[in-house]
């Protein structure tokens, strides 16, 4: 069965949500990364930070001034949470920079196995800045990213990095539509396959070597 | 209390050639009406520090569009593809800082620090040309403070002392950018005559050398 874009969006927000627990300070990217909090729990209390200077962000403000107040890392307006607090940059990159993130969840170009994270540029293609992510993936407890897994066909779990890193050995966790993956000082560890995919299939659709643990070739035998 | 002056004013304590930091976040909290003034003076050959180039039709972004800067010292410049336009057609320097490396530099230069050392850019690009400092066997990066001729920051509102509001996030780099530069203008949607409660002020005073309306 082939996926759509959105279906993949979906499973991946889906699993990366259960990663996230009670009281945890969560700094979501721009993009997928942002559709994680659709599916966080209701009971589960998380506060969520924006590098531009919140916490207790909450949903996007459709009824905002064509020049809010308040807006997210993207730029666009959203609303507060009970207990949102806004502060400037500064204090921003002391909870992002100091260890105070408890997980953040971002986008990639490129990882590899060593949890080399390529988020940031293409040279001469696309040359965006770095932003806050290099603050963000060198102070967070966690850091998980969350991707397609492949990109116009092409892995993006790779041997090595070949674009411009934005840090090194900061990965902890993978989620792409087809499979976790856990970054481990030995390598890449496939912990969860997506039952619509086999295992040979992710294995065809990643550059890296993956270590498979025996739960994952039983039943994929 | 402070010199209150006009937004044209203002406009004209800035020279061509100078450092300019301007506050903001994409959109929020930028001090817009200055900037247009500076597109109607054609105050050119800027070095511009800030957050990002924001979208080329608004505030800083605008700078870009229509050629007033000649070096950006910014952490993204994504949502101005001009920015990047110019950049590969090598006709603007563009200074790519990690945003939490920005703001304490800037930080740095306005609290007498000769810098600091962050572990933000080891084994990136980011790292040449800086020295590694080893402390209790993490590497760290030798970063140096940043400053600025002028600063333009904005305040939701202000008192006739310079004390400043800074509602929602517009904060982001208003209060750090106001302490690094030489001359510090802050515009202000709004300038009450009665003092602001001291609890409420995010930007004191003292920093603040004019106020434009």
């Amino acid at each position: 069965m082939e996926l759509s874009k959105e279906q993949c969006r979906e499973i991946i927000a889906r699993r990366v949500a259960k990663e996230v627990k009670e009281g945890d300070v969560i700094t979501l990217g721009i993009g997928l990364p942002t559709e994680v909090a659709n599916y966080i729990p209701h009971n589960i209390h998380v506060i969520f930070q924006s590098e531009n200077g919140m916490t207790g962000v909450g949903h996007r403000d459709l009824s905002a001034p064509e020049n809010p107040k308040v807006i997210n890392a993207g730029g666009l307006a959203v609303t507060t949470r009970p207990g949102a607090v806004f502060f400037d940059t500064s204090m921003a990159f002391t909870i992002i920079r100091g260890g105070h993130v408890d997980a953040t969840v971002l986008g990639a170009l490129q990882v590899d196995e060593e949890g080399n994270l390529a988020n940031w540029m293409i040279p001469g293609v696309l040359v965006p800045g770095m932003g806050g992510a290099m603050d963000l993936v060198v102070g967070a407890k966690k850091v998980i990213i969350a991707m397609e897994h492949t990109s116009k066909g092409r892995p993006r779990i790779v041997k090595k990095c070949s674009i411009p890193l934005t840090a090194q050995h900061e990965v902890d966790m993978i989620v792409t539509e087809r499979c976790v993956i856990d970054v481990t000082p030995q390598g890449l560890v496939l912990k969860e396959i997506n039952p619509n995919f086999s295992l040979e299939k992710i294995l065809a659709s990643t550059d890296a070597n993956l270590i498979i643990p025996d739960y994952l070739t039983q039943k994929a035998g | 209390m402070k010199k209150i002056i006009s937004v044209s004013e203002a406009a004209k304590l800035i020279k061509s050639n100078s450092s300019v930091m301007i506050g903001g976040f994409l959109r929020c909290g930028t001090p817009v009406k200055i900037i247009d003034e500076l597109i109607n003076n054609k105050t050119g050959n800027l070095t511009l520090i800030a957050n990002d180039t924001s979208y080329p039709d608004y505030d800083r972004g605008k700078l870009i569009v229509n050629k007033l800067v000649k070096k950006v010292i910014a952490a993204h410049i994504g949502t101005n593809p001009e920015t990047g336009r110019q950049m590969h057609a090598g006709e603007l320097e563009v200074q790519l800082v990690p945003m939490g490396t920005l703001v304490e530099r800037i930080r740095s230069a306005g609290a007498g620090l000769g810098g600091f050392l962050t572990p933000t850019g080891i084994g990136t690009m980011v790292e040449e040309g800086k020295e590694t400092i080893e402390i209790d066997g993490k590497k760290y990066l030798l970063e140096k403070p940043l400053k600025a001729d002028v600063a333009i920051v904005y305040a939701t509102k202000a008192d006739k002392f310079g004390n400043a509001f800074l509602d929602g996030t517009t904060r982001n780099f208003n209060p750090v950018m106001a302490t690094a530069a030489e001359t510090v203008i802050l515009e202000a949607d709004e300038i009450c005559d009665e003092p602001l409660n001291p609890a409420e002020v995010t930007i004191p005073g003292l920093f603040i050398d004019y106020i434009a309306v």
